[in-house]
């Protein structure tokens, strides 16, 4: 970290060209290091760029360049955010369509983790079961979830299950083969020595792939997830009365624009916040990652 | 007697039009109790098949691997093989890899006092929590030779123990190697390409050639007993027996390979 800040220290300096990269090769001056192109600390870039993005948005706004209609004010979406948080939307308040739309995804996701990591990693140690479930998982994998939304509900109605379920399968198949993938992490060596003390094949499971398969699952699901918002919006076109989704959908059909620029921000929010979230658990949990 | 290796044949069958290959033709070997044998040989000898034959990771394709009288069907604890890297667990510290031999085959009580007994042995005190990827590659190889002595084997494996570590660590390990092999008494089968190791560390030396893989030559050496009885380690390397001998070792190789190719 402190190598990096020290990197994109001398690239600020007022020299040469704003974006290094791209300029003409110079000698280097005392302290200045040669390194990877594209290295370097970029947070200020990016919080300027957010704020340029809502100053610009909001400078086109004020001047009255585009109606409300089409893009409201930054205020308004604030304002938006207050008066459904106190007020609700179409008589629930806010934290109840973002709860019951988080525990959609997350009990989607919880699901294909609990049935998608011991699939994968099944598949991952037998041709039998890789035989049987690769052709279903790649078969349905690139459809889009959109697609077979329908199906669903002929099959399992209007209710939770078929949104549930809809989650559920977008979910399912990059956690199932991101586990799979992870079981060929183990080096030969560590399954060599672990044989050599003796192990059973379940202990070498247990002990070596297991563990070392560990940061690809975690990987998979953090892309999983991602999945999952995706198709919640989706899950909630049909006969829901709450969730953040059906809050975009529904608002859209009154034009309701502000609510629409508010749901989406919400989503965005929560899918950050939980994306932080798995970060975190991925430096606590396998610090080793990348470094062996 | 530990270890006989009687007109053992490796060969991989043959692949999409080409033929067999015979990775390692009838070799012959007897490994006496507290030898330290070295096999020197430039890649592609079979000396890596021959050690993964005696850790029981491979069968042979004909011929016999007998550990005192018993034959070798597979891996098991009474052979520990010290890889060349990847073979440590970067998810337990220093001193759960050290014991985590110990800890598969339910010694689980007392396997943190072995270990910690080899962790003194092989100078990683202090180190016991640290996590073995913050480690130089050279204590990574000592956590390996640690965890590799825990079990107690009867033969240790080394499988080119040494090669990916700098020349100024790789000496000094190949010192900490024969010290240990002295004040353990073990059995030792090394691999390594590098000449000067293959002479300074073993009592005996098997050069092997490729295709087919086999022992070419054999030699018994006097050097690492020079180093344990007090001669320092360059100057044994120095004298002009040692390096007379190193460069007919050089010669031989050179030799069978371009008789080979």
């Amino acid at each position: 970290m402190s190598d990096q800040s020290a990197i994109s220290q001398n690239d600020r300096k007022p020299r040469g060209s704003v974006f290094p990269a791209f300029a003409r090769s110079r000698p280097t001056r005392p302290g200045e290091t040669y390194g990877v192109p594209g290295q370097g600390n970029t947070t200020w870039l990016s919080v300027a760029t957010i704020v340029a993005l809502i100053f610009i948005w909001w400078a086109i706004t004020a001047a009255g360049l585009v109606k409300p209609l089409f893009v409201p004010s930054p205020q308004s979406i604030v304002q938006k955010f207050i008066d459904v948080w106190f007020n609700g939307y179409t008589g629930a308040p806010l934290w109840q369509h973002i709860l019951i739309s988080t525990a959609r995804v997350f009990g989607a996701f919880l699901l294909a983790c609990v049935i998608g990591i011991p699939l994968g990693l099944a598949m991952g140690m037998s041709p039998i079961m890789r035989g049987i479930f690769d052709p279903p998982i790649e078969i349905y994998r690139p459809v889009p979830p959109l697609a077979y939304l329908p199906l669903m509900i002929i099959w399992f109605g209007i209710g939770e299950t078929s949104k549930v379920l809809l989650i559920f399968l977008s979910v399912f198949a990059p956690i199932a083969l991101g586990a799979r993938a992870g079981v060929r992490s183990a080096a030969i060596e560590q399954i060599h020595a672990a044989y050599s003390f003796g192990a059973t094949r379940w202990q070498v499971m247990h002990h070596i792939i297991l563990p070392s398969a560990m940061p690809e699952i975690l990987t998979a699901m953090r892309i999983g997830i991602g999945f999952g918002w995706t198709t919640l919006v989706a899950a909630e076109m049909v006969a829901a009365t709450k969730g953040i989704g059906y809050m975009v959908l529904s608002a859209s059909q009154f034009l309701q624009t502000s609510t629409v620029i508010m749901g989406i921000f919400v989503i965005a929010a929560i899918a950050y916040a939980f994306d932080m979230l798995m970060r975190f658990l991925e430096r606590r949990l396998v610090p080793w990652k990348g470094k062996m | 007697m530990a270890l006989e290796i009687r007109e053992a044949s490796v060969i991989y069958p043959a692949q999409s039009g080409r033929a067999p290959v015979e990775a390692l033709s009838k070799i012959d070997l007897t490994v006496e109790e507290h030898d330290f044998v070295v096999a020197l040989g430039a890649s592609g000898c079979g000396k890596s098949t021959l050690l993964n034959l005696i850790a029981g990771f491979l069968s042979p394709s004909s011929g016999k691997i007998m550990l005192d009288e018993a034959e070798v069907s597979g891996p098991g604890a009474d052979r520990s093989v010290v890889f060349q890297k990847h073979a440590l667990l970067p998810w337990l510290n220093v001193r759960e890899n050290v014991a985590f031999g110990l800890k598969l085959r339910g010694e689980g009580a007392t396997a943190y006092a072995v270990a910690d007994r080899f962790i003194a042995l092989l100078g990683l005190k202090g180190f016991e929590k640290s996590p073995v990827y913050a480690l130089s590659g050279g204590m990574q190889q000592r956590v390996g030779i640690a965890r590799a002595l825990t079990c107690d084997p009867k033969i240790l494996l080394m499988d080119e123990p040494l090669g990916a570590l700098d020349a100024l660590t790789r000496e000094r390990a190949q010192e900490l190697i024969l010290d240990i092999w002295k004040s353990t008494g073990k059995t030792v089968f090394l691999i390594t390409h590098s000449v000067e190791e293959a002479l300074f560390m073993g009592t005996r030396l098997i050069v092997m050639s490729p295709r087919p893989g086999r022992i070419a030559h054999r030699f018994d050496l006097p050097f690492s007993r020079r180093f344990l009885n007090g001669t320092p380690a360059r100057q044994v390397k120095a004298s002009p027996e040692f390096i007379e001998l190193r460069e007919e070792v050089l010669r031989i190789i050179f030799a069978d390979e371009e008789q080979a190719a």
